[in-house]
């Protein structure tokens, strides 16, 4: 039997494909509108804040603050029951975007983290894109 | 302002057996509701004129109903969102009623979760990823669980709430369901350990599913389903229950957004249209039926309710204050047992509408003396991300 491996996201979702083509490069890209500043997040075509605005792409810094996680500790995923207990968070962007990651790269994630805490990006590497994860700063 | 009485529940039934052992299919399980529900009513089928249906049973379900049920309805909604499907569908009743457009409005709920070993609440979400949303998120392992955890875990962030706090949530519902036999058939038959009161101690030693909720602080995974019959006044004077008038009704949507609060849910949009319709604050309600598919639902749900100030659930509910038997201290919460320890078969939503329907006629198991109004709370979809809300305020003459 094959390795489980993590569920990848579509790159034919056509919001979300930039977003992915971007990280391969190990990009962390979000959408921001020329016309009244809304930061888009998740990636989508028009922007939510006025009806006429073009939305450009940005890099963002990787930096951010944890604002709230969970640790799973029983999962019935092939991939996922692997690696239990592993932690799910929201990640606040410093640009804004509120992203949903996972947080590795902490010796106890029962014990070791903390809403408000900051957190770095950190990639995960598969062959058509990466996968952006999240680290304690 | 004045209430309005332009519709009434008349009608309820909940299907009695938690595990059919896949003998039956959902379609069965709603006809067999309906049928009950209508004569409890003292209805019949030729008489319902509208369905509202969640599609659970398959495709085209407005069409589907309609012909399994051998209706010809001039009515046919289909509103699916999720576990509040049935407070929108009672909301939809009620304002089809009003205009005229139907008399006898029946919905119906069926599920085989338990058998098919559906596991709603401790699967990994996988990778199809066909909404854009989704594909941003469906990388990272989330469960039902962990999602609602995280708002479990900001709520104690930000205002210190505690599991013992959360735990009295699950301690008043399994008070509850001891006292309700087919809530203590479905534990035994869905072979729960300890099939008995708990205490918060109970509660807060139990196995940690996604920290910080525990085992006790999670709703079963069961089989499944009911009917409710909503009618128009001119009907429901001729029905054989008293009924329970539909007095006020709210929806909202609640998604992830930058800088949001997850501690706050769409019922702090639904909750002030539902309780303005019908004229009652929240320290007038007797009964509260508020979707219990975890602790925490129940802990943000009350809050955003108005029974207490944001962030002030955990004291709120501490010291048994939503046991059945303290109806000076506020509402009794989900007298059947709830979702934590009676009935969870996906979408308990209708079950929230028949135990405020059974509250309000007198004919619960944990019966809150001369109870008056009630609010049904629905939250469809995740807490912790993406969900709708549905409210629905009932009262009795
Ligand atoms: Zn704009």
């Amino acid at each position: 039997m094959a390795e489980a491996t993590r569920p990848l996201p579509s790159l034919k979702e056509l919001d979300t494909r930039p977003f992915w083509e971007a990280t391969k490069g190990k990009q962390l890209r979000y959408q921001k509108c020329d016309a009244c500043g809304t930061v888009v997040w998740h990636p989508r075509g028009h922007c939510t804040g006025c009806t006429n605005g073009t939305l450009s792409w940005h890099t963002a810094s990787g930096n951010g603050t944890l604002y709230s996680y969970s640790v799973v500790r029983q999962s019935y995923h092939p991939f996922f029951r692997t690696l239990v207990p592993y932690a799910i968070a929201w990640v606040d962007l410093d640009e804004g975007p509120r992203v949903l990651s996972n947080i590795v790269g902490v010796g106890d994630p029962t014990t070791d983290l903390a809403c408000g805490q900051r957190v770095k990006l950190t990639w995960e590497e598969h062959e058509e894109l990466s996968i952006p994860l999240f680290t304690p700063a | 302002m004045s209430q309005t009485r332009d519709a009434a529940i008349v009608g309820i039934h909940e299907y009695p057996s938690r595990d059919v052992e896949g003998e039956l299919s959902p379609l069965q399980i709603k006809a067999q509701s309906a049928a009950r529900a209508l004569e409890d009513a003292g209805l019949n089928w030729r008489d319902v004129d509208a369905v509202y249906d969640a599609g659970e049973g398959g495709p085209m379900s407005g069409l589907t109903i309609a012909e399994y049920f051998g209706l010809k309805p001039n009515v046919i909604d289909t509103t699916n969102v999720g576990g509040s499907s049935y407070e929108y569908h009672a909301a939809h009743a009620r304002r089809d009623i009003a205009q005229g457009k139907a008399r006898v409005a029946l919905l119906t709920y069926g599920s085989t979760a338990h058998s098919n070993m559906a596991r709603i609440g401790v699967g990994g979400r996988g990778g199809l990823g066909v909404q854009p949303g989704d594909n941003m998120e469906s990388f990272v392992g989330m469960t039902l669980v962990a999602n609602y955890a995280m708002a479990a875990r900001r709520h104690m962030y930000e205002y210190g709430t505690t599991s013992e706090q959360l735990a009295e949530i699950s301690v008043a519902t399994r008070l509850h369901a001891m006292r309700n036999p087919q809530a203590v058939k479905a534990m035994e038959d869905l072979e729960f350990l300890n099939i008995r009161e708990t205490t918060i101690e109970d509660v807060v030693n139990s196995r940690m599913i996604a920290d910080p909720l525990h085992l006790l602080e999670c709703c079963m995974i069961s089989d499944g389903g009911g009917a409710v019959v909503i009618a128009a006044p001119e009907v429901a004077k001729d029905c054989a229950k008293t009924p329970v008038w539909i007095l006020g009704t709210g929806e909202a949507t609640k998604y992830p957004e930058n800088g949001g609060d997850i501690t706050t849910s769409a019922a702090a949009q639904s909750a002030p249209q539902a309780f303005g319709e019908a004229g009652v604050t929240p320290t007038e309600i007797d009964i509260a039926m508020i979707y219990d598919s975890f602790s925490i639902t129940v802990l943000a749900l009350l809050e955003d309710l108005g029974f207490c100030p944001k962030g002030e659930g955990g004291s709120w509910v501490e010291g048994g204050r939503l046991r059945f038997d303290r109806p000076d201290d506020g509402p009794a919460l989900n007298t059947d047992g709830g979702g934590l320890s009676s009935n969870h078969p996906g979408m308990r939503g209708i079950f929230l509408l028949i135990e405020a329907a059974r509250q309000l006629r007198g004919e619960s198991t944990s019966q809150v003396t001369d109870a008056k109004l009630a609010v049904a709370h629905g939250n469809g979809g995740m807490l912790g991300s993406r969900h709708c809300a549905g409210t629905v305020i009932l009262g009795r003459d």
